[in-house]
């Protein structure tokens, strides 16, 4: 069993380590090594500026969501109306559910304390007392782990009423998920923070000015209000410096699947991909690359030749059809069969998909039996035009992201990799061994 | 219905947490704390939620349906859940899986005969980088292989002997 505090994997020296600088410090994780380090300093700096100074900064840092759609941080604080006689909420998603992301509960376990600051600057900036850090379920360590700092925080008075004599005042709170993908969507979020089933709402009005009990509500990622301290503390520009101009600064890479060295990594936004792979991953395990997941499965998928001269920043993986999304990078090989990783894809949509809007209830549900059947042995080369129709049907159909979450993929894959799915036909039936998933969605 | 006082005093804080009034925002949190001490949501204890939070049965129903942490059934004395996603996938967690089923001799959601053992296939759980990943329980066990998992439920037999 894996036990608080010990590294997942050995940082490599090419990271360039802004967010994770403390990580394998002994008790990083405790007030007393925070504090010494300069902890909770950058809180009292952020206290002598005014909220439109913070808000600017944060614009400056060209910083977008970690979480998965990229947005601007510093545009997004700037919708929330501050002055609204509504109280004002920040909400931390820390549901970190993307296949392939596994980012934000390292950034929970070795420096809670730098996401309870970031929490605290972005309480100021936006006028709000409160902040309820949702964590997935899965992640009870992580939850008992938080709560520890959190109450750490209070008896050394860095949360609490008037901290410090400053008159600032802010709270910080856990709040367990169960058990739902959906859930990391910030308007399914909300409705599971308010005690409800996870679905998504209809926007507008977006939650920056109705989200969490109808109040506004900042809501960013872990990483995303972890990268805060670091902004605010050394300046936008220099935190802008260390990516690309419309991405800046690190990002925490998940790098999994046929490498040698998967872990997580912090590297410069704006890194080349294969320097990547070869590098700190340690080259690509089993055989040469044929496929990567760049930001979690719901990226669409970029083939070897893709990978090759690409920039790992925003814009430049959106300009060939994918996205950065969560940062987990998934790495196949060339033995990797592409029939056997669109059925899984779509299984986990389909389990995941909450049901509220029908294009993605029953779209997911068709793919997975098509692909099943194909994968099974039983398809024809018409039903990869099928599939790919039906994934485009869904685009863009539902409230949220995971009816496109599940097309995109899809999409990608059955394209990118025609000839395979082709040549996967002419296969005696008798070598197609699929396990068959018993995950079971609402079907 | 009562619960351990550390349960309780868990509890007591929950529901100050949230702003006056959204008492309703507790009742998943404490759904999933309250069915390890009583083993499953039972229809009491849906009932003794309902109450705490000020909400109606079907409120507290309605959300059992939807988290697939919480179970109606009670689970083995050890949960074992593994991972087949596509980051454990690519290294062997879907044998893994297999060899886990038929090891213990039952499949998706079912227990052993004696209570000691669960199984559930489950979908991404964060470990990505660290694959193919087990949970027991709620801990966490990272690059498993089918005799690393072999050895880890043979030492939970012995511990019950």
């Amino acid at each position: 069993m894996a036990g608080i505090g010990t590294l997942y994997n050995p940082p490599n020296p090419a990271e360039t380590r802004i967010l994770t600088w403390r990580f394998g410090k002994p008790n990083s994780w405790k007030i007393d090594t925070y504090l010494a380090d300069g902890g909770y300093q950058t809180i009292m700096k952020a206290l002598q500026m005014t909220q439109e100074q913070i808000i600017e900064e944060v614009k400056v840092s060209m910083l977008r969501g970690r979480g998965g759609a990229g947005f601007p941080t510093g545009l997004k604080w700037s919708f929330v109306p501050r002055s609204s006689p509504k109280p004002k909420y920040i909400v931390c998603n820390g549901d970190e559910s993307e296949p392939g992301t596994c980012k934000d509960r390292l950034l929970i376990e070795f420096d809670p304390h730098q996401l309870i600051e970031g929490l605290m600057i972005a309480g100021h900036a936006m006028g709000s007392q409160h902040a309820y850090v949702y964590i997935r379920g899965e992640y009870r360590f992580l939850i008992e782990h938080l709560n520890g700092a959190i109450d750490e925080a209070y008896a050394a008075g860095v949360l609490g009423e008037n901290i410090r004599g400053t008159g600032f005042t802010f709270h910080v709170h856990t709040h367990s998920g169960a058990g739902a993908y959906e859930c990391g969507e910030e308007t399914a979020l909300l409705d599971s923070l308010e005690g409800k089933r996870g679905v998504p709402r209809m926007k507008p009005p977006f939650p920056a000015v109705a989200g969490a009990w109808a109040c506004p509500t900042l809501l960013n990622n872990v990483e995303t209000f972890s990268a805060i301290v670091p902004i605010i503390r050394d300046g936008g520009a220099k935190f802008l410096s260390y990516g690309v101009p419309k991405s800046g600064g690190t990002r925490l890479l998940c790098v999994s699947g046929h490498v040698h060295n998967p872990g997580v990594y912090e590297v410069p936004l704006g890194m080349d991909t294969m320097t990547f792979i070869n590098g700190i991953a340690g080259g690509v395990k089993g055989g040469k690359l044929k496929a990567l997941v760049p930001g979690g499965s719901s990226c669409p998928i970029l083939t070897a030749e893709e990978c090759q001269n690409l920039p790992m920043d925003y814009d430049s993986v959106a300009k060939i059809g994918s996205m950065m999304g969560s940062g987990g990078m998934v790495v196949m090989n060339e033995h990797t069969d592409m029939v056997a990783v669109a059925l899984r894809i779509i299984k986990f949509y389909q389990h995941e998909s909450c049901g509220w809007c029908i294009p993605c209830r029953e779209g997911t549900t068709w793919l997975k039996k098509s692909l099943q059947r194909y994968a099974d042995g039983g398809g024809s080369e018409a039903d990869i035009d099928i599939i790919n129709e039906l994934a485009k049907n869904m685009l863009g159909r539902t409230f949220c992201a995971l009816g496109d979450a599940a097309a995109m993929p899809t999409i990608s894959l059955v394209t990118k990799f025609r000839s395979e799915f082709i040549e996967y036909l002419k296969k005696p039936r008798a070598a197609h061994h699929h396990h068959k998933h018993e995950l079971v969605g609402i079907h | 219905m009562t619960f351990s006082p550390a349960l309780e005093q868990r509890f007591e804080k929950m529901l100050k947490a949230y702003p006056e009034g959204k008492t309703r925002s507790a009742v998943v949190p404490m759904l999933i704390y309250a069915q390890d001490e009583t083993g499953a949501v039972t229809e009491e204890l849906i009932l003794e939620v309902a109450k705490r939070c000020g909400v109606t049965r079907l409120q507290v129903d309605e959300v059992v349906g939807y988290y697939s942490m919480l179970h109606r059934k009670p689970q083995g004395k050890y949960h074992v859940q593994i991972c087949t996603n596509i980051s454990c996938m690519l290294v062997g967690g879907t044998e893994l899986y297999e060899h886990c089923s038929k090891k213990l001799g039952i499949g998706h959601k079912e227990t052993t005969p004696d209570g000691l053992f669960s199984l559930e296939e489950v979908e991404c759980m964060g470990a990505c980088s660290w694959a193919p990943t087990t949970t027991i329980n709620y801990d966490y066990y990272n690059h498993v292989t089918p005799e690393s998992l072999d050895k880890l439920l043979e030492d939970l037999r012995k511990a019950n002997q």
